[in-house]
């Protein structure tokens, strides 16, 4: 099985609260916040490396799995990250991060996609900068894929996965038949929630969350293939389509009353509040 | 000529899905930059009473396409149909559901049309559409411009009032459905397992009881005789959902359900910008955490600093005792 993981890097989302805006909110002034790899994305290859190996023994890759990002150079950081978590080859799309919108991602993926001829591409199901939850779709309905969005569990099948998807009231099990796009949700990293052909599902629970790259493995990266492509090449003439003019900050909720007790909340929630 | 086109969804038995009602606020909302009209769409194996009841809302058309092949709802399956119906509109709406999320991107791929998902708010300035929406876990809220001819869009339904009846009987037309390309016939629905519970579904309740992470394995032994005295959904935090205490789709955030309740009661959680973006909205938040600093109570209209598991019981006692059975 061959695995494709686009990823990318955000302002690591645990430092949100620090996100400030430029004056007259004209950007997100991203000085001094740190970058990571967007969360969904880093389950995205958890489950592209439970998919390409027996978890028995995962040191021995039994798939390939390509990662790839859109940006300029310092994301190459990213990447060789990912490499050292067990990804076997990288590709960089030179790209400024203000010169990218879902469209033009998703046309740039399909060139890709179309010279690695991926069995999977697998990537979150949204970056938790923009927040678009756009990229996965539009790169399936590229390809003519078919996709399954959301994912809490994969099952692989001769020549389909089995996809869980969370969705509103419950969940939806798809099957897709191969080649096709997954995005992952939250659940997919859970111990239970991924199972090549190879692992035993009976047999082998993962660890929870993602695994972390051993310090000879973050050294081997350095030497697995990275290479750049340009988005000229990729997606020639595919124009921007989407800008943010402004940024602002959410209204402010002030903060209300501390009550003594539970007999004080009911008053406050039966009588001056009247919602119950 | 009607300018903005929204797709309906529908519900097990047949009805619009009340999410759909925030769609139609948000088209009304940009009809001066996009024209003075807009029609619905209804897909499904069946599709005519929901188009009935959807011809009570003022559009111009309701178009409705029937087939048994659109009984299971697949993106590959609608995407092409509702692609063509979209053709010549200036902009295509949908709420933000789950299905709306998975759907409108495709459709806007075979449209090549830009696309701006999970929209709080849509204005008109200088004749041309803002779509308002909320980015860096909720952190900041960007306008963004479309340049495509065509717009495609999802609503937060929480941030648009249901859209009332109007009176009149739109005029219904059928819409013949688009051959789907080979990823249709490459994707099956295997199964659909609701959640059996007898709460209201998260995103349209009243009332919404969420737990986080302090409440451990007892999470739903804790909530759910305080959800059941006072008729509430239940909620989770991310923290709790991540442990495992809660299944996925209980989770409440900027990457999980919007809610936007008359009362919101959260217990247990500390307030994480990522969490607060969910639920910020609601009118009256309560917060139950026995951390008196958590970020949680800086929002919160009523605070109250306890372990929650003496408070949590001695609540839903306290309610027992004083509201009326029912």
């Amino acid at each position: 099985m061959k695995v494709l993981v686009p990823l990318k890097r955000v302002a690591d989302p645990d430092n949100a609260n620090k996100i400030k805006l430029a004056p007259n909110g004209a950007a997100v002034d991203t000085t001094g916040l740190e970058w990571k790899m967007n969360p969904f994305d880093e389950y995205a290859l958890e489950a592209a490396l439970r998919l390409t190996e027996n978890g028995k023994a995962p040191k021995q890759r039994l798939g390939e799995v390509v990662v790839v990002t859109l940006g300029p150079k310092e994301c190459e950081q990213t990447l060789r990250s990912a490499l050292a978590t067990g990804a076997d080859r990288a590709i960089r799309v030179d790209a400024s991060d203000d010169a990218l919108d879902g469209r033009l991602v998703a046309h740039a993926l399909k060139s890709i996609v179309l010279a690695e001829k991926p069995d999977v591409v697998l990537l979150g199901k949204q970056a938790v900068d923009g927040d678009s939850n756009q990229v996965g779709q539009r790169l399936a309905e590229l390809l003519d894929w078919p996709m399954a969005t959301f994912a809490a569990t994969i099952r692989e099948e001769q020549g389909a996965l089995l996809v869980g998807r969370e969705v509103d009231g419950g969940v939806l099990t798809l099957r897709v038949r191969l080649p096709a796009v997954v995005t992952v949700d939250l659940r997919i990293v859970a111990p239970t929630s991924v199972y090549s052909l190879h692992t035993d599902a009976a047999a082998h629970k993962y660890g929870e969350g993602v695994r972390f790259a051993p310090l000879p493995a973050i050294m081997a990266a350095k030497k697995k293939p990275l290479d750049t492509k340009t988005l000229a090449e990729l997606a020639p003439g595919v124009a921007l389509t989407t800008k943010t003019l402004k940024f602002e900050k959410p209204a402010a909720r002030s903060a209300g009353v501390k009550v003594k007790d539970v007999s004080e909340l009911v008053d406050k929630l039966m009588n001056v509040s009247k919602v119950l | 000529m009607p300018h903005a086109l929204v797709v309906a969804e529908i519900a097990d038995d047949g009805k619009p899905k009340k999410a759909t009602l925030a769609a139609i606020s948000f088209a009304k909302k940009a009809l001066p930059a996009v024209g003075g009209s807009f029609s619905i769409l209804v897909l499904g194996g069946a599709a005519k009473a929901a188009a009935q009841e959807l011809a009570g809302y003022g559009a111009a058309k309701v178009l409705v396409c029937e087939d048994p092949s659109l009984a299971k709802y697949t993106a590959e399956a609608y995407a092409p149909t509702v692609a063509e119906a979209g053709k010549g509109f200036a902009l295509v709406v949908a709420t933000a559901t789950s299905q709306g999320k998975d759907l409108m991107p495709r459709v806007a791929a075979r449209l090549d049309a830009a696309y701006a998902g999970d929209c709080a708010d849509v204005a008109v300035e200088g004749g041309a559409l803002r779509y308002k929406r909320p980015m860096y876990a909720g952190n900041t809220f960007g306008t963004v411009e479309l340049t495509t001819p065509v717009h495609v869009a999802t609503a937060r339904q929480s941030e648009f009032e249901a859209a009332q009846p109007s009176g009149g009987s739109s005029p219904i037309e059928a819409f013949a459905k688009v051959a789907p390309g080979a990823a249709a016939g490459r994707v099956d629905v295997v199964s659909f397992d609701t959640v059996k519970s007898e709460r209201p579904e998260l995103t349209e309740a009243r009332v919404v009881v969420s737990g986080g992470r302090a409440l451990k394995e007892q999470f739903f032994q804790v909530l759910e005789p305080l959800a059941q005295a006072i008729g509430a959904a239940i909620g989770a935090s991310r923290a709790a959902v991540d442990a495992g205490y809660a299944p996925g789709d209980y989770q409440v955030g900027q990457t999980g359900k919007i809610v936007a309740p008359e009362l919101y009661v959260a217990i247990g959680i500390s307030g994480a910008i990522q969490h607060i973006a969910g639920m910020k909205s609601s009118k009256v938040i309560v917060a139950i955490n026995k951390d008196a600093e958590a970020p949680i109570f800086q929002i919160a209209d009523y605070g109250l600093v306890a372990d929650l598991f003496q408070a949590v019981p001695a609540l839903t006692a306290e309610l027992k005792k004083r509201r009326p059975a029912g």
